[in-house]
């Protein structure tokens, strides 16, 4: 049998039973469809996972107070501590060598208000250097000085969805006085746009000098963390080596285990949260792989319903000369083809339906090629497994028996 | 007596069958179909195997057919042992030597005449530029209209279908029409027509073999077989056969 024939044979028969056909096909859309969504998005989370904690800056290595007794990025104590202050972040900055910059911040959330518009936002204080560790641009005005930090002005440098929220979008905010807590600070300087979501979003931040939020927002002298940009990414493990060491013996410690402050690596960041969003993938993909199963037993259902309905039909292809492997391939074929077609418009599907969630959604996806392999091999897959057994059967049936089928 | 003199001294024998047992098992009971059947044909006859229903006769146009193969004894067709052969090896017979006409037509109903007629080339690995040459061909053969050759073939009556079948069983050039009932499913003025149409095959040389029980279609032939419970009661050369004769019968 010539593969002309057998497209014809399968389109023919296809064709024949259309509505029948398009129900089996939209198992399998569905099936591709949704693995491909689901696993967008997740590879999505993934990506903007990524790229999130890779804006924070380069080489950054983040010391918290309070001790790590939980091993994840995450801990709970972190920040709430007060075992940091001002003094560590000068002394890592003149003792330790691998560095590039040291910036103290102590960020907490406060109430900011510009005429009858308010907010609810991050206010970080802290010193000039932030702005090189960070990647912060701005694109009006200027970053916190350290002129600032020194004589406790109280100025403020905000980020674009503040600037939307209290002074409208487009406005320059350059000049205009907002209040923090009930204190007022004059806006000096307008950051660019980070993008990216969640948490640390330094869109939705307002820098203030760190001195100006001890004394005047905070009222206390700890600090809530310390930015530190190792000079290469050769170094950070041995800056973090060094400033542990340095603040083990500056807080009086000897035992590493009861260390009142913790050192956070970028990179370790990263992969933790990176395998927790590739967990989140699988899941998705195994819900999604779910339906692309169901999508293959309904294949199987009406090949398994055409076999019985064409016995005779098979009992007389078998009497003018077709071999087994003729009738296994017609009806191989007729299930291949429907995963094909349904593969096909699934996968098409599944890219709308992404495109339409991280536009319309909250989050972003991101559409790899090898999901879409995976989808479009996994469907080929399931109409050959599927397939199978029906054509099989039918190229299995007696020519008598089937030719006296009624 | 005519037409015995006619025919060459030396005629092949195409089928031969010897000592066929067809025997069925089923749930510990056994029936014996086929008792001990002897008999040869030779290439040109014009053959009708009848009986009663349950005669065993649809079973001997099975193993015939190379669609079965007997339980014991052989059958030889064009020289070859059917029964050694593979399941492969069986439809290539199926496909090359033997042409089916079935009593209720078995016709794929949403294809067009053609390609019912293309199938059998199909899976004989014809070239299909060729094809449709071939199909036309003996679709004139059969006396079909040519206005029809692209109608779907549940759109045509029941002659109409017995005669694309009959052109379908022709269409690769095969020694041996088999048909079984052909008239089974036709009234009495086309089921004539069809048999026409036989004769005419069989001056052409063809070896033709009806399955019939109904004794009318059987004077069609010029050798009747008869079988009863499995065995062969009468085997007669139908020389006095005429077509005239039959013509005038009530219809």
């Amino acid at each position: 049998m010539k593969l002309s024939d057998l497209s014809y044979e399968t389109y023919s028969s296809l064709s024949s039973n259309k509505a029948r056909s398009f129900l089996t096909m939209l198992g399998i859309v569905i099936g591709i469809s949704s693995v491909i969504a689901l696993v967008s998005v997740g590879q999505g989370a993934t990506a903007s996972v990524t790229s999130n904690i890779s804006s924070l800056g380069s080489n950054l290595l983040l010391v918290y107070p309070g001790s790590s007794r939980n091993s994840g990025p995450v801990s709970g104590g972190a920040g709430s501590a007060q075992t940091l202050t001002l003094d560590d972040s000068k002394a890592i900055k003149s003792n330790i060598s691998g560095v590039s910059a040291v910036a103290a911040e102590l960020s907490r959330r406060y109430q900011v208000t510009y005429k009858s518009n308010n907010s609810n936002s991050q206010v970080v204080g802290t010193e000039q250097s932030y702005a090189q560790i960070r990647n912060i641009e701005v694109s009006s005005g200027y970053f916190i000085s350290d002129d600032q930090v020194k004589s406790f002005s109280k100025v403020a440098v905000i980020g674009p969805t503040i600037q939307e929220e209290l002074f409208g979008a487009g406005v320059d905010p350059v000049g205009q006085t907002i209040k923090i807590n009930q204190i007022q600070f004059k806006v000096v300087g307008l950051t660019t746009s980070k993008g990216g979501t969640g948490f640390n979003n330094s869109d939705n931040s307002i820098y203030v000098p760190i001195s100006t939020a001890q004394r005047f927002l905070a009222g206390r002298s700890s600090i809530s963390d310390i930015n530190v940009q190792a000079a290469s990414q050769e170094q950070i493990n041995t800056a973090q080596e060094e400033i542990t060491q340095l603040l083990l013996s500056r807080h009086n410690i000897s035992d590493a285990a009861s260390a009142d402050f913790s050192i956070t690596n970028q990179a370790d960041i990263v992969s933790s949260l990176s395998s927790i969003t590739g967990t989140l993938t699988l899941l998705l993909g195994a819900i999604a792989g779910i339906s692309l199963l169901v999508g293959g037993i309904g294949i199987m259902n009406m090949m398994l319903t055409t076999v019985t309905e064409r016995t005779r039909e098979i009992g007389l292809r078998k009497a003018i000369g077709a071999k087994r492997t003729d009738i296994t391939a017609q009806f191989l074929s007729e299930s291949v083809a429907l995963t094909f077609v349904g593969g096909i418009i699934g996968i098409i599907l599944g890219i709308a339906i992404s495109i339409l969630i991280s536009k319309f959604g909250s989050f972003n996806t991101a559409i790899t090629w090898q999901s879409i392999l995976l989808a479009f091999g996994v469907s080929a897959l399931v109409g050959i497994v599927f397939g199978y057994y029906p054509a099989r059967r039918a190229a299995k049936l007696n020519p008598i028996e089937a030719l006296r089928y009624e | 007596m005519d037409v015995q003199l006619t025919k060459p001294t030396t005629v092949k024998k195409l089928i031969e069958c010897k000592n066929i047992v067809k025997t069925y098992f089923s749930e510990d009971v056994k029936t014996e179909v086929l008792k001990d059947l002897n008999f040869s044909i030779d290439e040109g006859e014009f053959v009708a195997i009848i009986g009663p229903s349950g005669s065993g006769k649809s079973t001997l146009m099975h193993i015939l057919g190379a669609l079965d193969t007997p339980t014991s004894g052989q059958y030889i067709l064009d020289g070859k042992n059917i029964a050694r052969l593979t399941e492969d090896q069986q439809a290539d017979i199926r496909s090359q030597k033997i042409g089916f006409v079935f009593q209720s037509f078995n016709l794929l109903a949403r294809a067009t005449v053609m390609r019912n007629v293309i199938l059998p080339l199909v899976y004989a690995g014809v070239a299909p530029d060729k094809r449709n040459a071939m199909a036309e061909k003996v679709l004139f053969d059969a006396s079909m209209d040519k206005e029809r050759f692209y109608n779907r073939s549940n759109q045509l009556s029941g002659g109409q279908m017995q005669r694309v079948a009959i052109a379908r069983a022709l269409v690769n050039n095969p020694p041996i029409i088999l048909a079984d009932e052909p008239t089974g499913n036709l009234d009495q003025k086309t089921g004539r027509a069809v048999l026409d149409t036989f004769r005419e095959l069989n001056k052409s040389g063809r070896t033709v073999i009806l399955i019939t029980h109904d004794r009318y279609v059987a004077e069609h032939a010029n050798r009747i077989i008869e079988i009863r419970d499995g065995k062969i009661i009468k085997d007669t050369h139908n020389v006095s056969r005429q077509v005239k004769h039959l013509e005038e019968q009530p219809k």
